[in-house]
């Protein structure tokens, strides 16, 4: 009984907390499943279920398939949500008795409605720890069920959930039908709780058959001839696929893929510099400024000194040009330095340059804290594309996140890639095999600074407008939270990264999918890069060396159980140094 | 015959400490030198500074008629000296062959453009770095063969890393090798083995090889000469049995015989 009530003091700090911050309250707002379920509340009893979850983990062995009575574990993880509940109660008595909202502007009567779902407050507080019990043991029973059932009950909260949570998605494309998205939403938000009962059942008797399924796909088209029409059918699905953003998809979406292509971008041209050779770069945002600053410089009528008011495409390859200088500009101080040296001297780096913009000095060049406006899009043909046109603009963003992935993948499996690995794993020795680190380094740095230089081109013709405080240390830290969380060194983890991060939570100036979450936006970053440090830290979608650095011994291991626990055999000594 | 390698009064200090007081030192072409010595004698100092890894305070060190003193080790690698690490230095993240194609850094050429335009070039030299990189494993017999090549280095058992990190030396396709204690560590009968193998980089490769070693049945069956070191100083030089019955030798090993017994 030690677990359930370690997860329930567990528990009930945290939901306390995360009340005591506003978080449940403002979340409150936004109904998930009408009338049933809000996000405030999704939020505080989910993690109830987590921890109801672990309790009734036997003791974890990664060894052995964990083991469940089903009576105990779902007692364990009823006494760890009741446990969990009333430390949430007791806190709610405590906002509810004593006035503190002087020091906590949060712990307010409000605050109390919600958490004791709107009711008086002795029975409220017994919903509270009824609700929490339950969760708890909801939370435990899910994992005592046989694989097949978790999977179908898993795809079933997915699928709800995903409705619920991404309505704006789904309001987007069923903008064509106006009618149709009246039918599965209510009209205050939430999915209609009929709605919510029939995706579920699709979803529950539906899931499990398409398992396995994708692979045997997948092979068919690997294998499929040239001509074939597998291959052509796969062509034709690609091609829908492209038109989707112009056709279907709505504005919002739009705007959101645009800004999670621009993440990309420069969560790719970081990888390079970090992942690949290995240099630890805080300041990277200087690169975007470089990109997005010579981008109007060259292309804006309004800038202040020069005004060649050239077209963006004509204006690239110089931007690019200035870029790369830029890049060799911080590289070759930085070239000695090492590790924590070299991240506080980027760091400075980055800061110098927006500090700079705004400065009085360069005032009449770069319009100091006015900035430089009136930057055309895009010219194709007659037509100029700007972020007014999400569903255009969305295309070139698209391309040149496309570009900046080939670039990185041609890169990393040739020659200079192989020296900025080497580079990476001991840069001494590197040296001395013969790679020049001077040139490697200096290269990793001209070539991330130029896929940055693409995102900044990209990023002030899609606003028309750009100032300086785009460019402040959070994004640079932001990209390489991207780059951690999904995978260091690995380009479709990077991708994935900017997609959850970017895509969802939201960027550091925009709001993401769950736009709620942009108040708390640091918060959940800082807890999910805790998480994935301790529990995954080669990221989502990880590259192979990274996890074989990460996983060392577990691989010395597997190899030696390959072998039969043969290491020995040929005339060697075992254990390795 | 000229030196290969021809080195002048080669001085390193550290501080206070002189970890190489003047060292002279040649080595002819197709010749195995052992460098010897007991622990802290400036051995790898030594080494360090040929290869570019430390700048000499003074002295010359002419490689093929160039004084090398104070160039970058690349550059002195891609001269043609490639040297191993006493404290086995792999990449351990790298496969096996990847560790030995990136000693071909220096001997090819194509870059960003290449890369990414994947020129014919860049694609004739790719597999031409691979192949170079096989035969060199191959060199191993099967110790470094077949399903290893794609094995990361940190699985190889401690033996198999000594020859991966020659092997990778090897791939620069140098003239003249510098080896740390290449046999620290192993069993005798690896010993044997790579004394063997020593041997066969000079008759099969014709390498020029320079070796730290401990190990004095290694020294006695692989060097052609021997050299000795002690507080960074050139003590005594000559073949084997010559050394080893060194009075300067037999000191710097075991200490002055006492004199008195009563001081």
């Amino acid at each position: 009984m030690r677990r359930p009530v370690k997860y329930g003091i567990l528990g009930g700090i945290t939901m306390s907390f995360l009340a005591g911050i506003g978080m449940v309250e403002s979340f409150a707002d936004r109904m998930l499943i009408d009338p049933v379920l809000n996000m405030g509340y999704l939020v505080l009893y989910g993690i109830v279920a987590v921890y109801g979850n672990m309790a009734a983990r036997s003791e974890p062995n990664p060894l052995e398939e964990p083991s469940y009575e089903k009576g105990s574990s779902a007692l364990a993880g009823l006494m760890t949500g009741l446990i969990a509940g009333l430390g949430a109660a007791i806190f709610v008595v405590l906002v509810d008795s004593v006035d503190m909202t002087r020091y906590f502007p949060n712990f307010r009567p409000e605050l109390v409605e919600v958490m004791t779902f709107g009711l008086e407050l002795i029975p409220g507080l017994v919903a509270l720890i009824a609700v929490s019990g339950a969760a708890g043991a909801v939370g435990a029973v899910v994992l005592g069920l046989e694989a097949s059932r978790r999977h179908r009950v898993a795809a079933t909260v997915g699928w709800v959930l995903g409705f619920a949570l991404f309505q704006v998605v789904v309001t987007d494309i069923l903008d064509i039908a106006p009618a149709l998205a009246r039918v599965f939403y209510a009209p205050l938000g939430g999915l209609e709780w009929y709605m919510a009962v029939i995706i579920g059942a699709v979803a529950y008797f539906l899931s499990g058959r398409s398992k396995g399924k994708a692979k045997s796909v997948i092979e068919t088209v690997r294998t499929a001839e040239r001509w074939s029409g597998v291959r052509w059918s796969v062509y034709a699905f690609a091609g829908i696929a492209l038109l989707l953003p112009w056709l279907v998809l709505g504005g919002i979406v739009n705007e959101l893929l645009i800004n999670v292509f621009l993440y990309v971008l420069m969560g790719l041209g970081l990888n390079i510099v970090v992942g690949y050779a290995g240099l630890l770069d805080l300041g990277y945002v200087a690169f975007f400024a470089v990109g997005a600053y010579g981008t109007a410089l060259l292309t804006s009528s309004l800038s202040p000194t020069v005004t060649p008011e050239l077209s963006w495409w004509v204006a690239l390859p110089f931007v690019v040009g200035l870029a790369a200088i830029a890049g060799l500009l911080v590289g070759t101080p930085v070239i000695r330095m090492r590790g924590d040296y070299l991240a506080i001297v980027t760091l400075g780096f980055g800061e110098i340059v927006r500090i700079l913009l705004l400065s009085d000095w360069l005032v009449p060049y770069f319009g100091g804290s006015q900035g430089i406006r009136q930057i055309p899009g895009i010219q194709v043909g007659p037509w100029e594309v700007s972020g007014v046109d999400p569903q255009y603009f969305v295309y070139f963003a698209a391309f040149f996140a496309g570009l900046a992935a080939f670039i990185s993948y041609r890169a990393q499996n040739s020659r200079v890639g192989r020296a900025w690995a080497a580079m990476r794993e001991d840069e001494d020795v590197a040296e001395a095999i013969g790679v020049s680190t001077v040139k490697a380094k200096l290269l990793a740095f001209i070539t991330g600074a130029v896929v940055a230089s693409f995102a900044g081109a990209l990023f002030s013709a899609k606003v028309g407008a750009v100032f300086t405080n785009s460019f402040d240390v959070l994004v640079s830290l932001i990209i390489l939270v991207v780059v951690i969380v999904g995978g260091m060194g690995s380009i479709p983890g990077v991708i994935l990264g900017a997609f959850v991060l970017i895509g969802i939570l939201g960027g550091p100036k925009s709001p993401g999918l769950l736009a709620e979450f942009s108040e708390y936006k640091l918060l959940v970053y800082g807890a999910l890069l805790i998480y994935m440090m301790l529990k995954r830290p080669e990221g989502l979608w990880p590259s192979a060396r990274r996890s074989r650095e990460l996983h060392a011994d577990e691989l010395t291991q597997d190899a030696w159980l390959d072998k039969g626990g043969d290491f020995v055999s040929d005339g060697e000594q075992g254990a390795p140094a | 015959m000229t030196p290969v390698l021809e080195i002048k009064g080669l001085k390193k200090a550290f501080g206070g400490v002189q970890a190489l007081g003047g060292v002279d030192f040649h080595i002819n072409e197709n010749e195995i030198v052992s460098v010897i010595g007991p622990n802290g004698a400036g051995k790898t100092s030594f080494f360090n500074v040929i290869s570019g890894m430390f700048s000499p305070d003074e002295g010359q060190i002419f490689f093929d008629g160039d004084d090398l003193a104070h160039h970058q080790p690349n550059e002195i690698t891609r001269r043609g000296i490639a040297r191993t690490f006493q404290n086995v230095r792999l990449f351990p993240n790298l496969t096996v062959l990847e560790n030995v194609m990136v000693g071909q850094h220096c001997r090819t050429s194509s870059g960003m453009w290449g890369a990414i335009l994947q020129t014919k070039k860049q694609r004739a030299e790719e597999i031409a770095i691979e192949e170079r990189a096989k035969e060199v494993l191959s060199f191993f017999g099967t110790r470094l063969a077949g399903y290893r090549h794609d094995q990361p280095a940190n699985v190889l058992s401690y033996a198999n890393r000594r020859r991966l990190e020659i092997a990778r030396a090897m791939g620069t396709d140098p003239k003249l090798l510098l080896l740390d204690e290449p046999t620290a560590g192993m069993n005798p009968r690896e010993t044997v083995e790579l004394t063997g193998l020593i041997g066969k980089l000079r008759d099969d490769l014709g390498l020029t090889v320079v070796v730290i070693e401990h190990d004095m049945k290694v020294v006695e069956n692989v060097s052609d000469r021997v050299v000795v070191l002690d507080h960074g100083v050139k003590i005594a030089e000559g073949d084997y049995d010559h050394v080893s019955s060194d009075p300067d030798v037999i000191e710097a090993y075991l200490g002055r015989p006492a004199e008195n017994s009563d001081e």
